[in-house]
């Protein structure tokens, strides 16, 4: 079973490609460059190093999101036009719990989390149960000072991983003190190899209607509906 | 002639609020045509939004893709080349069609070709009529005011554009002023058929020395006489407004074109881009050149507003030439047409 597996939604950009649950080859970089320029190229070279067809593929993994709202569409678009055309099955997986699965072994709570500015973040909770992770709380577009609160008052031991975890560190110590745990920065960037891991888990995704997962409305929307509401209650 | 024999190419266009693909056999003929458009999502807005545009792009893709295949009744491997507008347009929407388009090209090891969308929109009319050369291009949609002279296939000369405005932009933007629902050009056309041009508006550069269009200070003179008259309490009929404004619009755009037509004598004249449906221009231009040695080409009004079979229609030119993108091409909202395909030969 050939699994070639797409993360573009934040930072960083990988690429995997594995056989049979073996990790073949891998490109991760984790740099401030477009990812419309470097995804396909990087699927080539992948794909190459494992001496592989794009006809031999047997499944595409792709993160959905949340993330860049532009970075999650380049990926997205990708592994569903090759998983259409290639006539192939496509997983799609939660960003946050691909960037959590790093933090699989920690004996606790995980949070995974991306900056969404303005104090906001998307963020999720995960536990290990059975060598995968079960999400124990939904995954938010939140005021991080509101879901650190919680996090406090569940008393147990939190890991946080994040590419963005300098930006919102001191907040996290100054909320969650002791009960915080940080893993060395390497740790914070998600590995496609894990995306393909984690979908051995999950079940297919319907290839036209999977869009991604960005956990916030456009905002000419949210205003739009806003005002429609506010319409409908005055009158 | 065998399957073999013959040029498949399967085109992608997201440039702005519509996902279309298209399969072109040989340059000329189409075998499948497929437009989904997000016009009713976008008319709460009043306008295009580029974050939703985006959005819809992305939940179409591959249900587009199923759906020009299956019209055309080929399977991937029929191709060969995909083709794809690289701009200029909206960067998100752009990227969708990208994508996708490299995916297909990678997935399937079919050559990549990246289009420019005017191009794309002077061979719309190539699906109608073959061409015969030089050619004059007019070129009037929301984000086009262009003459475009062409002596050859895949060399164009950008010989005047617009200095502000685009023509269907300050069609959209007086419509909005007179509160016609978007999008607001075919309304203005509707309702300028019912009336008389009371307001003499300025024919901006007309007389000058330039294939160069302004259509700014005409919004803006609109925009006045409409705000004076609600000061003075007057009625100004929509009809008499979209007329009046209409035929400034349409006087300029006919003037310079027959111009430009008798300088360069030009064989045939196209009409491309969306603004191409108005039925003032569209008369004018007959009228105009009904008595003249030039064939007036406006493709139908599906081949006017965009679509990917005139993608597909540029592509095999290109296709032919031998131009091929690789696996880093990029969306680029601001792609010239000047350096595409064949550079610029023109003497000045
Ligand atoms: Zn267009």
């Amino acid at each position: 079973m050939k699994v070639l597996a797409i993360d573009t939604s934040n930072q960083v950009m990988s690429v995997a490609i594995m056989d049979n649950q073996r990790l073949i080859a891998e490109i991760t970089t984790n740099v401030k460059r477009n990812h419309s320029v470097r995804l396909m190229p990087a699927i080539h070279q992948a794909m190459e190093e494992a001496k592989m067809k794009p006809a031999e593929l047997d499944q595409i993994v792709v993160a959905h999101g949340p993330g860049s709202f532009t970075g999650v569409r380049i990926g997205v678009t990708t592994a569903k036009t090759m998983a259409y055309s290639l006539h192939i099955p496509i997983i799609a997986v939660s960003s946050l719990e691909m960037a959590a699965f790093n933090g699989l072994y920690f004996d606790g709570k995980i949070c995974s989390f991306f900056d969404a500015r303005r104090g906001r973040v998307y963020a999720g909770l995960y536990k290990r149960e059975n060598k995968a992770l079960t999400s124990v709380k939904d995954e938010e577009n939140v005021l991080f000072t509101e879901w650190l609160e919680d996090l406090k008052n569940q008393d147990e031991k939190v890991l946080f991983i994040s590419n963005d975890l300098e930006t919102h560190k001191e907040k996290i110590k100054e909320i969650l003190g002791e009960q915080a745990e940080f893993p060395p920065a390497f740790l914070a960037v998600p590995r496609a190899s894990a995306l393909a891991q984690i979908a051995q888990t999950k079940s297919e995704t319907e290839i036209h209607t999977l869009t991604p997962n960005y956990l916030r409305l456009a905002e000419a929307e949210a205003k739009w509906l806003e005002k429609n509401q506010e319409q409908r209650k005055n009158g | 002639m065998n399957i073999n024999e013959q040029q498949l190419i399967l085109a992608i266009e997201t440039s702005c609020d519509e996902t279309a693909m298209a399969v072109i056999k040989n340059g000329r003929e189409i075998l499948s045509n497929v437009v989904a458009s997000q016009i009713e999502s976008h008319k709460r807005f009043g306008g295009v939004v580029p974050e939703i545009a985006s959005r819809h792009h992305i939940e179409q893709i591959t249900v587009v893709l199923e759906e020009t295949l299956k019209q055309a009744n080929i399977t991937m491997e029929d191709v060969d080349a995909i083709a794809v507008t690289e701009g200029p347009g909206l960067v998100g929407a752009l990227l969708i069609g990208v994508s996708a388009a490299k995916a297909l090209a990678f997935a399937h090891q079919k050559p990549l070709i990246g289009i420019h969308h005017i191009a794309g929109h002077i061979y719309a009319n190539r699906l109608i009529k073959e061409f015969e050369f030089p050619l004059l291009s007019l070129v009037v949609s929301g984000g086009h005011t262009e003459l475009i002279l062409m002596n050859e296939h895949g060399q164009f000369d950008v010989i005047g554009e617009t200095r502000d405005d685009a023509a269907g932009e300050a069609y959209d933007k007086v419509a909005k002023t007179l509160k016609l629902p978007y999008p607001g050009g075919p309304q203005i056309d509707r309702l300028a058929q019912d009336g008389e041009e009371v307001f003499q508006f300025t024919r901006a550069l007309i007389n000058e020395d330039t294939y160069d269009f302004s259509f700014s200070g005409l919004k803006t003179a609109v925009m006045n006489t409409l705000h004076n008259a609600e000061q003075r309490e007057e009625e100004i009929s929509p009809e008499d407004m979209a007329a009046s404004f209409q035929a400034s619009v349409v006087d300029v755009l006919v003037t310079k074109t027959y111009r430009a037509v008798k300088e360069f004598g030009v064989k045939q004249l196209m009409v491309a881009g969306g603004v191409a449906a108005n039925q003032g221009l569209r008369r004018a231009l007959d009228k105009k050149f009904a008595e003249e040695d030039v064939e007036v080409l406006i493709p139908p009004l599906h081949l006017c507003t965009d679509n990917a079979a005139m993608i597909g229609a540029a592509a095999s030119i290109a296709y032919e030439e031998g131009h091929r993108a690789e696996l880093d091409l990029n969306a680029n909202p601001s792609l010239r047409l000047e350096k595409y395909m064949k550079r610029s030969v023109r003497k000045s």
